[in-house]
Parts: structure tokens; sequence; C-alpha cells
């Protein structure tokens, strides 16, 4: 996918100018937060549970080589193949072989980030190969050529008549008198139709949502049961994969599932938990005659041993960005690339290059809100203070924030200059705005101001403030 | 090749060279051992209470369950249910000994049509393996005779269950595909593809509101049979 990212300023000001989009942020945010405190309020080891899931994935990280060779010969055991894949190139490339070779002409799949990540649909459309996208709003969104906005809920920033008008765009022998008055009009049309996608397609790809080292099985999570139907109905099942996605046993996968949705849409567990392993049994009625495993790294290995090998535990859930005032306050497609929000924000620079999505960390406010609900415990700001140190390293931040940051360091490191400087200041700022008690324009601060005024200081300092207290014993 | 270049790339953020055999055969009996972590207390409870908890977490879901005494008494309850529901009395049915044993001749209106799902049939019929009370889940292992396309395909799903063969916990459920299960192509345990169902399908894509019935059924009905005297609380 096309990296977007350097364009966060004025894709985020596009964002905000967005009254549609704006309407759905609004109808949503409340939501998912809810969702999911109702779910943990209900089990009440799901603290303890957080730290069980941190210790599987750590643990997995830290013998990464052994599991995955584990996994791919389980995998080869029970007949399927794996294509372990460096680079998103080679992955592409593995992908059109497998359909090739299955002399495919349509391609179901399952709702997959790391497709997005590939631009899976755009290479097989290349070579004459049609992919049909079969989670509901991963196929809207494939109709309206756009990218998913959110990591779970990819379609929620469409109202109810974008769906409609999408729908009558290319179900083009839809009557006119055609209602979709109701969502459940939505739905129908879109099962039908997709219906027939499924029973004609000669490939179906999905995603993993773990890969288990003990049996060599890929998992999915879906609800609507769409990427079942991918994986069952068509002669050839592609499961994409990326490296950190293993762990070791099922009693692993099992503790991270009850983590997963609850986190995620707020259920116990979702709709469909399914196990894939191997191709089609002597004597099974249904299923697919081959079994493929794409195994992707493209740039997680570089992330193993430093300071982000944390972000690799991550398990997709997209609490962090259902509870990020930053997101709701943007939108998903701002990010300019396949992953919003916090979790985004520290993998999007790990993938892609610091110097494309370095400011991605910045637009935070550090809330913490992300870590708070993480349910494998993902030290989220800390990751992206990572990166904003690393993009002043690299001279990557603009010469005004570098030569602010220079100046405020200084007196950081000088306590008393400190001092001074911030009595100084707020002493001749409480004089000027003395009679209107606040600032609508300052120099150099337009950037606050143009949204809101600043209240004038009005007298002491925090620190004086402070040490009065303490001297007067009312702290 | 990839494999290689990937496996070196994590060794060398690893700052180390292949595993050493002893931490290697400390891994593989961790595999073999396949410890279990926190069970939720949830489920760590007496029979009746499981069973209950299970059907709480069924109805909790949006499914439904109806129990039966025994199998002689299944054609009479699906019967009842298809009716209830305006359904027809056609369906097709897995080609599982215990659901051909079952004496369907007595309710002749009923006709089913054994073999997997066809993107045709409104109703189906499946055989439960097992059932986790936790979360009301259902464990489908395909085999030929449990077609999968029987839990996707149909707008009205049923699933026949043995009381017995409900379980506290997700592991347990494990335990039993573990101990009975053996796959001749891979030499283990894991058929080609299992199923954990939690309720009918559904989506929530369009303005963030749930919908019964996205691309699975919309409707999910278990046939319980109290095979289980612990379990008549």
């Amino acid at each position: 996918m096309h990296v977007n990212s350097p364009n966060f300023k004025s894709n985020v000001t596009h964002a905000l100018a967005d009254t549609r989009l704006q309407k759905a942020l609004s109808d949503t945010r409340l939501a998912f937060p809810s969702r999911r405190a109702a779910a943990v309020a209900n089990l009440p080891e799901f603290e303890q549970l957080r730290d069980i899931g941190r210790d599987i994935k750590n643990h997995t990280l830290a013998n990464l080589d052994f599991y995955l060779e584990t996994y791919a010969a389980n995998v080869e055991r029970a007949g399927g193949t794996v294509h372990w894949c460096s680079t998103a190139d080679e992955a592409r490339a593995a992908v059109l072989a497998i359909c090739q070779r299955a002399n495919a002409r349509t391609v179901t799949k399952g709702k997959s980030m790391i497709s997005e990540e590939l631009g899976i649909n755009a290479h097989l459309e290349q070579h004459g190969i049609t992919p049909v996208e079969t989670d509901l709003g991963e196929y809207i969104l494939q109709i309206r050529n756009e990218p998913p906005s959110h990591i779970i809920a990819p379609a929620f920033h469409l109202n109810r008549d974008d769906w409609e008008e999408s729908f009558r765009k290319v179900h083009t022998d839809l009557p006119e008198d055609r209602v979709f008055n109701e969502r459940r009009d939505i739905l129908t049309e879109a099962r039908t139709r997709l219906r027939e996608k499924f029973l004609a397609a000669d490939v179906g790809i999905t995603g993993a949502n773990f890969l288990i080292a003990e049996t060599g099985s890929s998992v999915i999570v879906t609800n609507e049961g769409n990427g079942d139907l991918t994986q069952t109905l068509p002669r050839v099942h592609i499961a994409l994969a990326s490296i950190e996605k293993v762990v070791p046993t099922l009693e692993d996968a099992t503790s991270l599932l009850r983590l997963l949705a609850r986190s995620a849409t707020g259920q116990d567990f979702s709709v469909y938990t399914t196990f894939s392993t191997g191709a089609r049994r002597p004597g099974d009625w249904d299923g697919p005659g081959e079994y493929h495993v794409v195994l992707i790294d493209n740039g997680r290995s570089g992330m193993v041993g430093t300071e982000f090998q944390d972000m690799l535990r991550c398990i997709r859930c997209a609490a962090c960005m259902n509870h990020c005032p930053v997101y709701f306050t943007v939108g998903g497609h701002s990010y300019g690339w396949v992953y919003p929000g916090p979790m985004g924000s520290v993998l999007t620079p790990s993938l892609v290059g610091v110097d494309q999505a370095g400011h991605l960390p910045n637009a935070s406010t550090f809330c913490g809100k992300c870590e708070s609900v993480c349910p494998v415990k993902i030290p989220l700001p800390k990751l992206m203070r990572h990166w904003r140190e690393r993009e002043f390293e690299r001279h990557l931040s603009p010469q005004g924030t570098r030569t602010g940051m220079g100046i405020w360091a200084w007196f950081a490191r000088r306590p008393a200059a400190y001092r001074f400087a911030t009595r100084l200041g707020a002493w001749v700022l409480g004089k000027l705005g003395r009679k209107k008690g606040k600032f609508t324009s300052l120099p150099f601060a337009d950037g606050w101001t143009a949204g809101r005024d600043l209240p004038a200081p009005e007298g002491e300092t925090f620190f004086a403030r402070y040490a009065r207290a303490q001297r007067e014993g009312t702290l | 090749m990839s494999k290689d270049a990937i496996l070196g790339a994590i060794r060398r953020g690893l700052k180390r060279g292949p595993l050493p055999e002893d931490q290697a055969m400390a891994l593989r009996a961790r595999l073999a051992g396949h410890p279990r972590h926190l069970i939720p207390a949830r489920s760590r409870v007496s029979r009746p209470e499981q069973i209950a908890l299970f059907i709480r977490n069924i109805e909790k879901e949006f499914g439904s369950v109806a129990r039966v005494p025994d199998l002689s008494q299944v054609p009479a309850a699906v019967a009842d249910y298809l009716a209830a529901q305006n359904l027809p009395t056609d369906f097709a049915m897995a080609p599982h000994p215990e659901l051909q044993g079952i004496p369907w001749h007595e309710r002749p209106m009923l006709m089913m049509r054994v073999g997997r799902a066809q993107a045709t049939d409104l109703v189906s019929l499946q055989h439960g393996y097992a059932a986790v009370a936790e979360t009301g889940t259902l464990m489908l292992p395909a085999a030929p005779e449990r077609p999968t396309t029987l839990n996707l395909l149909s707008d009205t799903f049923m699933v026949l269950l043995r009381a017995s063969r409900i379980v506290g916990a997700y592991e347990e459920a494990w335990d039993l595909l573990r101990a009975e299960n053996h796959d001749l192509p891979s030499g283990g345990f894991m058929p080609r593809n299992v199923m954990l169902v939690t309720g009918p399908s559904r989506s929530a894509d369009i303005e963030s509101t749930l919908e019964l019935g996205a691309h699975g059924p919309r409707r999910l009905h278990v046939l319980l049979v109290d095979d289980d005297p612990n379990a008549l609380g």
C-alpha cells in the first residue's frame, strides 16, 4: 500500500473539516470503550490474563526462530506448504504463483491487514485475477476504492447512505424501487451478492490471528463467517501471516483468545474461531484441496532485539485506537498507511521508515490510555517516545521544533535560570493580559491561539506556589 | 533463501546462533506438555451449573437451546422448532452415525439429505463434538461425518449436542480432541479444520450496529440431549 503518512498534517486538516467523518466518529467514540469495559468487568481474572498474554508473547519472541521452524515443520507434516518471504515483493510473487498454478480467475478474501500491507489486491488485478473482499466492511471499501480506516471495523467511518450509493453504483441491475431503509436491507444485498462470489472463487485468501507451532495450525477469528466460507469453499486456501503471529501451543493461543475479543469488540468470544491444519483429508466432503501459508517478515525481524521488540506482541485487537482521543479526532485515514492509532504510530515507522512516518508518534497526547487497555501490555507511549528521540537524532524534525527544543533543554538543565525565566514570563504575560484575562493571539504561539485563547497567568509560577504551600503547610 | 535470511535476522536480533540443544529440549518439553495457564473461575463449578452456564451463554449470544431427554425425542424437538420458526421441514444433515441412528421415521414430515451443505439449503443439522460452558462455544472438528459447510451455508443452523460433552473451559475441549482424534496424514490429533462457534453469524460493520446473519447462519439452535446423569441438577 502507498505510504501517505508524510501528509499527516494536511490529512488531519481535511479530516477535521469532513462533517460526515466527524459524525461517524462521534457516533462510535463511546461505544467501543463501553463494550470493552463491560466485557472486562464480567471476567475478574482479566488483569491476570493480560500479564499471561504478555509473558506468552515474550517467551515466543525470545525463541522466535525455534517456534517458526517447529511451526513450519508441522504445517508440512499435515500436508500444507509454507512459503517463507522476506519482503512484500516476495510475498506478492508467492501468492500470484499459487493462484496462477490453480488457474484462478477469481479469489475471495477474508479480512487481513497483512494483505493491505502487501497490496495483494492490486497485484492480482494487474495479472488478470479478480480479488473479492468478503468482509462486509472491506467489500464496501473495495467498491469505493478506499483503504480501511480501522483494523477491525474497516468501514465504520461510513454512514448508511454511503452504502446504498456504492451498491447502486456497482450492482447495476438493482431495481430503482429497491429500498435500503434498514441496515438489514444492506446486509441482505451484500450477503446475496457475495454468496455467488464465494461459490465461484478458485482460491480463498485469509489472514491469520495466530499460528500454532505445536500443531501447524493457522487461526482466524471472525464474526461474519466470511473468513470460513473463504477458506472452505475454493479449491485452494492461502493463509497470509507475519512471523510474529506464531505461539507455541493451543493452550497459549487459548489464553490470548480470552483477551482478544474482549479487548476488540467487547464480546466474550468471537462467533467463529477457526483452526486450519493442512488440506482436505481423505473422505472429507468439503474443504480446500491445497493449503498454503505465506509467512511474511517484511521488516519485523529487524525489530527483534531492539527497543521496539515489544511491539511484536501486538495481537491487532484495536483497543489502543478505540480508546485514543487523537484517533477519534482525526480518523484512521489521516495516518496514511495500513495501521492507524497508537499501534500504527509505533509500527508504521518500524516498517516503512522513520523518515516517512516519524512524525506519527508526535500525534499523541501521551494520556497513556492505549497502554492501560493493551491486552499484552505494550508500552505504547514509551515506544512513541523512542521514535521521537530517533526522529530528533536523525534531524528529521523541522528546524523550528529543533530550535525550540534546544532552548527548552538549555533552561531545563539550569533550574535557577528556568525558574527566573518562568517567573519573568508569568509576570510579563500577567501584566499584559490583566485587562482581558486572556490572549487571543501571541507571537510564536499562533498554533495554540488559532484554535483557543491562552489564559493570562494570575501571578505566581507553579514552582513558587508549590514552595509557598510547603512553607505554610497547606499542601 | 528467505527462510535462512529470516531466521538469521531473528538470531542476529536475539544476539545468538541457533538455539543451544539444551534450551531446544526444554522448549520441546513445553510443547509436549502444553501447560495450561489461568482458567477463569466462572467455569470451575458443578456439572449442573456448567450446563446452566452453557445455556445462559448460548442465549446471551442470540442462540437458543432445547433440552431433550434422549435421542428418541429429537425428531419431535426438530419438528417443533422448525414449525415454530415457520421454516421448511427439509434440511441437510451430517452423515454422523449418531444422527443417522435417530428414529426420524417417527416424523415422516421431516426430510433430510445426508452429506455436505449446498448454498440453497435453508436448514442444516450438525453433530456437536463438544462444547465449552465458559462462553457457550460449540467445538466442531471437520471429519467425513462432520462436513464444515453444514456450519456455514444454511440460514438456520441446528446442532445436536450431548450434555456429557459440555466441558467448562476450552482447554478441556482441546484435551478431548487430543485424546480421541487421530489424524492419519499428520500423525497428530488436529483435523483439517476445527471451528469454535459462539452464536449465529453477525456483523457490526454498518454504522457499528449489530445485525445477525452476515454470511453465515442467522439462527443457531442447540438440541441438548440430557445423557449426563450428573448434569441433571
